[in-house]
């Protein structure tokens, strides 16, 4: 089956710089995959020149198989029968909401138009509020306003550029898996662009982390926490801590919190290669049992769990999170034991 | 976009076909002053006149790009000064006319025969009778002494009158002595300069100032409203030069489609109609000496005006803009 | 990257219409190939220190004097609440219909010397000579700004209406006090609507004659005017208006410098109005009633008392023919002009080049030229033209004078030439608001360019068409000396007749087509203020 979007080796590059070099990546129909990054890496403007606000200057672009942005080609943006929403919404503030979302309708009858609006309207629930404007609306309101409207045309390729970043926190976690449930249920493949991995977790099947115009590694959420390929990516997701450590002679890694077996990171020769051991705070476990003792520096309540930071005796710094019925202040000695399947190591530098 | 473009120039082709009958003239002297005289003149001869009106030098600049394809016949402007530069810039053709001869005093017209005076613009003293006595006044000379401190009103030098009046002056005394005298009038000065003749002699009447300097027609224009108006006419220089006199006048244009025609009419506004009705229309005086002025005008009484050929203006009114910067007359 | 040398689409949109501008300027500039040794170093001795001087004395005090009558007066309008609030909304905008040579000549007429006001302090005090003197150069800024502050009145309140309560909710949840926000968010977020406006008052001041004459203030122009009526010098006085616009342009340098980067694209939104209370309310009340009294209502009144007087002499058959002249001029020039400005606006927009933003500037620096130079410079090319054509066709038995000359399609494109700042000014501001993303979605949506114009461009842009026309509009009217230089045989209209009157002094006849301007001037001013009525 042909992936519903593949980018082949695309570059982008303004006058003054490269923005993208040479990236690649696909997703199948119905597959929801996200680019994430700090500002300025590029992945805005990668989405825009699959959208085809920008001119890939080198590279493939393919949307259902059929291209769209080459060397020969560049389909301009109303013939890629795509849907796209934007951060600012950018809804037209001379229509009302049932008129934003049939404004890409004029190919449908007017009676397909309006049932087309009606199913949007109830998709993303807001029928009653269909003869009102969008400065009327709320944040929320005007986010589900600018996904029906881009999604009443049926397009093949949803693209999604920082939706949620006008909203609170709290409506942003709660919009962005209600966004996914309407885009699941309306089986469209999308990308999303963001720089915040709890968006991009919530909504995406499988993550890219944009770093500098390149994607480090394109995995699902899960393996992005728990295998991230280096240093950047271990950084970038989730929390944790690099603890030095040594290769030793049978291939493990050893360190100050035990020896583990883990695959060596590559160009590491066995025995005496010096690496950099990613720690979770959850593999950090409470263990009043351990002969491993820390400090604790500072706690963070979250309701469930308490986020600790723990000096160890060498003074190396690690998190722990721990259930929060264990209530230890600051200064106390605790004991931790380190719960790991397999140590994730880089090559120290 | 086409038929904006190929009305008006099917219009233009037939005005074209018609303009043998017609005199077309270039006028800077205002429509209602100009317009009663044309009609007269078309009822007794049947040439039609066809009249476009702007400022000179929009005007002069129209005739220098027309050239050949020009349509005016005839240039008119309010001043001798503007008719002289016309010439000079190769605008006008000269004319022999018995009739005008006859009927312009020489001083009144070009020496070559480019143009001709049609009637005399006085400019004169004004003066506010509570303040001042006739025996007080005597040349615009004179309104540069310093008994006249703080009493002198005049209107701004950027009109060409101001202009005139000074160049005659640089042609009677020269540059030095008439800088002196422009210098004195700016020290002599009781308010700012004003924009026009009519504000200034409201000036004299309010009592701002006692003397200035106008021509007699606005005057004219003002005591026929309000008789009682307090200001009083003095004509200037009576016994060294005379009062001095602006022309307005006209010429044939260099590429005259109906010369002929243009002539007819320049002949026909000297006449004693159409220069009764340039005295009555704008209380202006006729150079014809056969017409007498309109009642109003005429009881001001005679005077000797400046018989400097007018030419002299046009040909220092630079010099003398130039001057009345120098001297710091606005 | 081949294409690099070719020009961009957005060069070759801009490039027709500048050159409606550009032409004109060429002749004008050509003259600095012309050197008047003679006549420059009288200039420069005499004449240049003190219109320098005098000129950015005008330029600071009308740009500070339209900015403060405009600015407040849409602020309270647009924002607050008090008393004759709906009524002032739209009569504040109705000096724009009175043309600025008559309020000025009626400021003049009353504050004079001679005026009824200082002849009624004389019988009452016996004397006046403490009234400040009108005829001065607070007198002339008072008068310009009073003329044009609708501009930035105008413009100012568009922004307001559409971003300043919220702008001041937002910043007053951030702490801070009303008074501060206006200033520091309200004010700077409407800066490119100020800008616009001011540049527009400040154009107008710079070419202005009319006005500046009857107070014989001597400004740049008035000196361009002395070159060539008195010193008989056109190039010279071309060389003087090449400066000028020299001048203009570098002042757009200069904002354009200034802006830098920033991004002023707004989005709509509601919020409560600020309602004044006590003391504050009727003094609202009482500066807009004096603003409109000064500016609108007191001229206005003369302009009728003149009117009464001479009716009856003047009043003739003639006068629906000028009337409906005026009206054909107006409308089909805000017609052309708003066109203009339309593609003028979107190519700026649409293609970011250096090329097609700098012909943009061009196009609409005709209205920085007095309006006799500019006439000037458009005839000499057009009578050009038509000479060439006639000799040319001469051997095909084509006997006429003119062929372009005279006619209308002249006309309105010389018309276009010299306002189209004024028509883009609002256009492009509307432009502004248009986000990126906006245009983007509708692409997204399936719309080609043609359909973004139509279902995007054309309804979010009303506003500022129908703003550019109306401008348009209003200020042909009261034009002059383009009218005078590029009309035909006997097509003559209101500002023509204005014209024929104040040559020779007769304001109180000149009255009557007044009048008749600011009547059919009040039409487009009323439609104006019911589109910007929410």
């Amino acid at each position: 089956m042909t992936p519903m979007l593949e980018v082949n080796a695309v570059s982008v590059r303004y006058p003054d710089r490269a923005v993208i070099e040479s990236l690649s990546f696909s997703l199948a129909s119905g597959q929801i995959g996200c680019l994430l990054g700090h500002s300025g890496c590029g992945k805005t403007t990668m989405l825009r020149a699959i959208a085809g606000f920008e001119t890939p200057a080198a590279g493939e672009i393919r949307i259902d198989g059929e291209v769209v942005a080459s060397a020969s080609t560049m389909l301009p943006p109303e013939a890629r029968r795509i849907g796209m929403v934007f951060q600012d919404y950018a809804l037209f503030p001379h229509l009302n909401v049932t008129d934003n979302i049939g404004f890409g309708l004029r190919a449908l009858s007017a009676a397909e138009r309006t049932a087309r609006i009606g199913e949007m309207l109830a998709l993303v629930g807001l029928e009653d509020e269909c003869r009102r404007f969008p400065h009327e609306l709320s944040g929320g309101q005007q986010q589900r306003v600018a996904l029906a409207r881009a999604l009443a045309t049926r397009p093949r390729l949803m693209l999604l550029d920082e939706p949620f970043s006008n909203l609170d926190a709290e409506l942003r976690e709660r919009l962005g898996l209600e966004v996914r449930d309407i885009l699941k249920a309306a089986g469209t493949t999308a990308i999303l662009v963001t720089h915040d991995q709890h968006e991009a977790f919530a909504v995406a099947d499988v993550v890219g982390v944009m770093v500098d115009g390149q994607i480090r590694q394109w995995a699902s959420p899960y393996s992005l926490y728990h295998q991230p390929v280096d240093r950047h990516v271990a950084n970038f997701i989730g929390e944790g801590v690099l603890l030095p450590g040594v290769v030793n002679a049978s291939a493990q890694i050893e360190f100050e919190l035990g020896r583990f077996d883990g695959p060596t990171p590559a160009h590491c020769g066995v025995d005496g290669c010096r690496v950099d051991v990613l720690v979770r705070p959850d593999d950090v476990q409470h263990d009043d049992a351990s002969p491993v003792r820390a400090t604790v520096l500072a706690r963070a309540f979250r309701g469930a769990e308490f986020l600790y930071t723990l000096a160890l005796p060498s003074g190396q710094k690690v998190l722990s999170l721990v259930p929060s019925h264990h209530n230890h202040a600051v200064g106390e000695e605790i004991g931790i034991r380190l719960e790991l399947e397999h140590a994730v190591a880089y090559v120290r530098e | 976009m086409k038929q904006l473009v190929l009305v008006p120039l099917a219009a233009a082709l037939l005005a074209g076909l018609a303009y043998a009958e017609s005199v077309t003239v270039y006028s800077a002297r205002n429509e209602q002053l100009i317009k009663p005289l044309f009609d007269a003149f078309t009822k007794d001869t049947g040439i039609e006149v066809k009249v476009l009106t702007d400022k000179e030098g929009p005007l002069m600049e129209r005739l220098k790009a027309e050239g050949t394809n020009s349509p005016a016949d005839m240039l008119i402007t309010v001043d001798a000064g503007n008719l002289w530069q016309a010439g000079k810039q190769g605008l006008l053709k000269p004319i022999e006319s018995k009739t005008l001869n006859e009927n312009v005093p020489a001083h009144l017209r070009d020496p070559k025969g480019e143009w001709y005076g049609l009637s005399i613009r006085a400019r004169t003293i004004f003066y506010n009778p509570a303040t001042v006595k006739p025996a007080d006044l005597s040349t615009y000379e004179d309104l540069a002494d310093p008994k006249w401190q703080g009493k002198l009103c005049l209107r701004t030098s950027k009109k060409v009158y101001n202009q005139s009046l000074v160049a005659m002056m640089i042609a009677q005394y020269g540059e030095p002595k008439t800088e002196k005298i422009v210098r004195g009038w700016v020290a002599n000065l009781a308010a700012p300069v004003f924009a026009d003749d009519t504000k200034m002699l409201e000036a004299i009447a309010a009592g701002q100032c006692q003397v200035g300097v106008a021509n007699s027609y606005y005057y004219g224009r003002i005591v026929a409203k309000d008789p009682k108006f307090p200001v009083k006419l003095f004509w200037a220089n009576q016994n060294a030069g005379g009062v001095h006199v602006n022309v307005s006048g006209a010429g044939v244009t260099r590429y005259a489609k109906n010369e002929k025609g243009a002539i007819k009419l320049i002949e026909w506004l000297s006449g004693d109609k159409a220069q009764n009705l340039y005295a009555d229309k704008d209380m202006e005086f006729p150079v014809n000496p056969k017409v007498k002025p309109d009642d109003l005008v005429a009881g001001w009484g005679p005077f000797k005006p400046s018989i400097i050929n007018m030419s002299k203006a046009g040909e220092l009114q630079g010099k003398a803009t130039q001057l009345m910067d120098r001297a710091g007359y606005k | 990257m081949s294409s690099r040398l070719l020009p961009s689409r957005g060069v070759l949109c801009a490039l027709p219409i500048a050159l409606l501008t550009v032409v004109p300027l060429l002749v004008v500039l050509s003259s600095l190939l012309d050197p008047q040794a003679e006549v420059w170093s009288h200039l420069l001795d005499y004449v240049l220190p003190g219109v320098l001087w005098n000129t950015l004395l005008l330029v600071v005090g009308v740009g500070a004097g339209v900015l403060l009558l405009g600015v407040p007066l849409a602020w309270l309008t647009a924002v607050c609440t008090f008393p004759g609030r709906r009524f002032f909304g739209w009569a504040l905008m109705l000096p724009l219909a009175m043309p600025a040579y008559v309020l000025a000549f009626v400021q003049v007429g009353l504050l004079d010397f001679t005026g009824p006001v200082q002849t009624l302090l004389r019988s009452a005090f016996g004397t006046s000579a403490w009234f400040p003197q009108i005829r001065s150069t607070g007198g002339v800024i008072l008068v310009l700004s009073m003329a044009f502050y609708p501009y930035v009145y105008l413009l100012a309140r568009n922004a307001f209406l559409t971003q300043g309560r919220r702008a001041i909710e937002a910043a007053q949840t951030l702490g801070m006090s009303r008074r501060r926000a206006f200033f520091v968010v309200a004010v700077p977020m409407a800066r490119p609507w100020l800008i616009g406006g001011v540049t527009l008052a400040l154009m107008e001041t710079l070419a202005d004659f009319g006005t500046v004459s009857i107070f014989n203030f001597d400004t740049f122009t008035t000196a361009i005017y002395k070159a060539w009526f008195a010193l008989f010098n056109l190039p010279a006085a071309s060389q003087l208006a090449s400066l000028l616009v020299m001048f203009v342009l570098m002042l757009v340098a200069l904002e354009q410098w200034g802006r830098g980067a920033r991004s002023y694209q707004v989005r709509s939104a509601h919020a409560e109005r600020i309602a004044l209370h006590g003391r504050l309310r009727w003094l609202a009340t009482l500066w807009c009633g004096t603003v409109l009294l000064l500016a609108f209502v007191v001229p206005m009144m003369q302009l009728l008392v003149w009117v009464k007087g001479v009716w009856a002499d003047d009043f003739d058959a003639r006068y629906p023919a000028f009337i409906g002249r005026s009206l054909l001029l107006a409308v089909m020039a805000a017609l052309l002009v708003t066109l203009l400005a339309l593609v003028l606006a979107y190519a700026r927009r649409r293609y970011r080049d250096a090329g097609t933003h700098w012909l943009v500037r061009l196009a609409t620096l005709g209205y920085a030229v007095p309006g006799t130079v500019l006439a000037v410079g458009v005839f000499i090319p057009v009578a050009w033209l038509d000479n060439v054509l006639l000799a040319a066709l001469r051997p095909f038995g084509l006997e006429a004078l003119a062929i372009f000359k005279g006619t209308l399609a002249v006309m309105l494109l010389a018309l276009a030439a010299r306002f189209l700042a004024v028509g883009f000014q609002p256009v492009d501001t509307a432009m502004q608001r248009i986000t990126r993303s906006q245009e983007e979605a509708a692409r997204s949506l399936g719309l080609n360019g043609r359909q973004v114009a139509a279902r995007l461009y054309l309804p979010l842009l009303r506003g500022g068409l129908l703003s550019a026309a109306l401008l348009v509009f209003v200020d042909v009217l009261k034009e002059m000396p383009i009218t005078l230089m590029t009309r035909a045989f006997g097509w003559d209209t209101l500002a023509v007749r204005v014209f024929e009157m104040t040559s020779e002094g007769m304001w109180d006849r000149a009255a009557l087509p007044s009048l008749f301007i600011v009547l059919a001037g009040l039409v487009p001013v009323v439609l104006l203020i019911r589109k910007t009525e929410s």
